[in-house]
């Protein structure tokens, strides 16, 4: 098959009905090749739709237990691993962080409005899509918390352990400091044990991103000692 | 870790949670989408315990490869599903003696019971109407296709069409079912890009 007919193959590939040396071959094609990738993502919706259409009797209830016993059974495989170890600690990280971010959003569910709600889903989500960015990179805080920095192209997300209640009237501040001249980065409260702060500012390779504990509401410029620190590297 | 109320999570969200080796999370999607997934496996295999094994399988590879979700590119539902389907149709080629007995798809089946979850129901009304709106040879290659897992050749033979006529037609439909059905489907679930 020629690929000037190739980009013809999308809607069978979005049904799976190509056979599988000819799903192979647009599957490689694909790799390359945008129109195909966008024309793709639209006719799956529509094919993913076909999925509704049938009648869904309930699934036995043992289907459910025996799906999460395989994925436990395949996540202890992985971990222990030694090589790993740094992807593992990285991943923990991510885990407890991601575990600060739904609890956040429960808190928020409890949120006097609808609206003060979703902002607060919104902004969870766009935390969560940074964290699990696998483009990401991840650095070490420097200061008197263990935590990381993590950036990508999707933005930047601290994650810190352990931040206690600042004094009354007092509220943390995070700052990116590029070219010697430190940007507001947004203020944010603690969490009950990580806490996690998605920066308002891109943080630029290079960049510092500090901490600082400011007055309410936060300033222009820092004014207090830098308690977390990273270079974005 | 305390235990975690994620129903507020876009899909999304739970996927990437997913990606980071969290079976809560993992959990979560089956609640949403294993119903789905179960009925859609039961239609191309129409054998429960094949069936389960579709669904089985597909969310194993939900789970394997959750980190190389692409939320840009596409819904999580439609992912999941896409995985699912795979599955299920790898299993009922390797299983084609079943269907080689008689060559006709068979009818959907009749299930007691299968609406009591209104949200389903109200999907599978919207669908099912929309496929109405194809036309008969749009839909019927889409049926045979997605439902009966026969490959664009097979499809060819079986309906003594060439190649390229089938292929119009399944292009032509999904495109129609998706203007069909708008992006209405589950926008209450979806949370507007932040970037």
């Amino acid at each position: 098959m020629g690929t000037l007919t190739i980009h013809d193959l999308t809607a069978a590939y979005a049904v799976d009905a190509l056979d599988a040396e000819e799903a192979r071959e647009y599957e490689r094609h694909l790799a390359s090749c945008e129109r195909c990738q966008s024309e793709l993502a639209a006719l799956s919706q529509g094919a993913a739709a076909l999925a509704y259409a049938p009648e869904a009797p309930a699934p036995p209830v043992t289907l459910r237990e025996s799906i999460l016993e395989q994925a436990r059974r395949e996540r202890v495989n992985v971990v222990p691993l030694r090589p790993r170890w740094t992807r593992a600690a990285k991943v923990a990280t991510a885990v407890a962080a991601a575990a600060a971010v739904a609890l956040a959003i429960w808190a928020g569910s409890l949120a006097r409005s609808l609206d003060d709600e979703r902002s607060a889903r919104e902004r969870a989500d766009h935390a969560l899509a940074v964290l699990s960015d696998p483009s990401a990179r991840h650095v070490s805080l420097e200061g008197q918390n263990r935590g990381e920095l993590v950036f990508g192209p999707r933005g930047a997300v601290l994650v810190v352990h352990g931040l206690g209640t600042p004094q009354p009237g007092k509220t943390y501040e995070a700052w990116v400091i590029a070219g010697g001249r430190p940007k507001p980065a947004g203020t944010f409260e603690p969490g009950r044990e990580t806490t996690v702060h998605e920066l308002d500012e891109p943080v630029p390779r290079g960049a510092t991103v500090a901490v600082t504990v400011e007055r309410e509401g936060g300033v222009d410029k820092p004014t207090g000692n830098i308690l977390l620190s990273a270079k974005a590297v | 870790m305390a235990p975690r109320d994620l129903a507020h999570l876009s899909d999304e969200a739970v996927v990437a949670l997913v990606a980071r080796s969290d079976d809560t999370a993992l959990a979560e999607l089956y609640d949403r989408f294993g119903r789905v997934a179960y009925g859609l496996s039961l239609r191309i295999l129409r054998d429960e315990a094949l069936a389960q094994d579709a669904v089985q399988e597909g969310f194993l590879s939900v789970w394997r490869t959750a980190a190389r979700f692409v939320p840009e590119r596409a819904r999580a539902s439609t992912w999941i599903l896409t995985l699912v389907h795979r599955r299920a149709v790898d299993l009922v080629r390797r299983e084609e003696r079943r269907r080689a007995e008689s060559l006709e798809l068979a009818p959907e089946p009749t299930v007691s019971g299968a609406d009591d979850d209104a949200w389903l129901r109200l999907q599978r009304e919207r669908v099912q109407a929309a496929l109405r709106q194809l036309s008969d040879q749009q839909r019927e290659a889409l049926e045979l296709a997605y439902y009966g897992g026969f490959t664009q050749s097979e499809l060819a033979e079986r309906l003594g069409q060439p190649i390229g006529t089938i292929k119009s037609r399944m292009f032509t439909g999904l495109s129609r079912l998706r203007e069909l059905l708008g992006d209405t489907e589950e926008t209450w679930e979806r949370s507007p890009s932040t970037t």
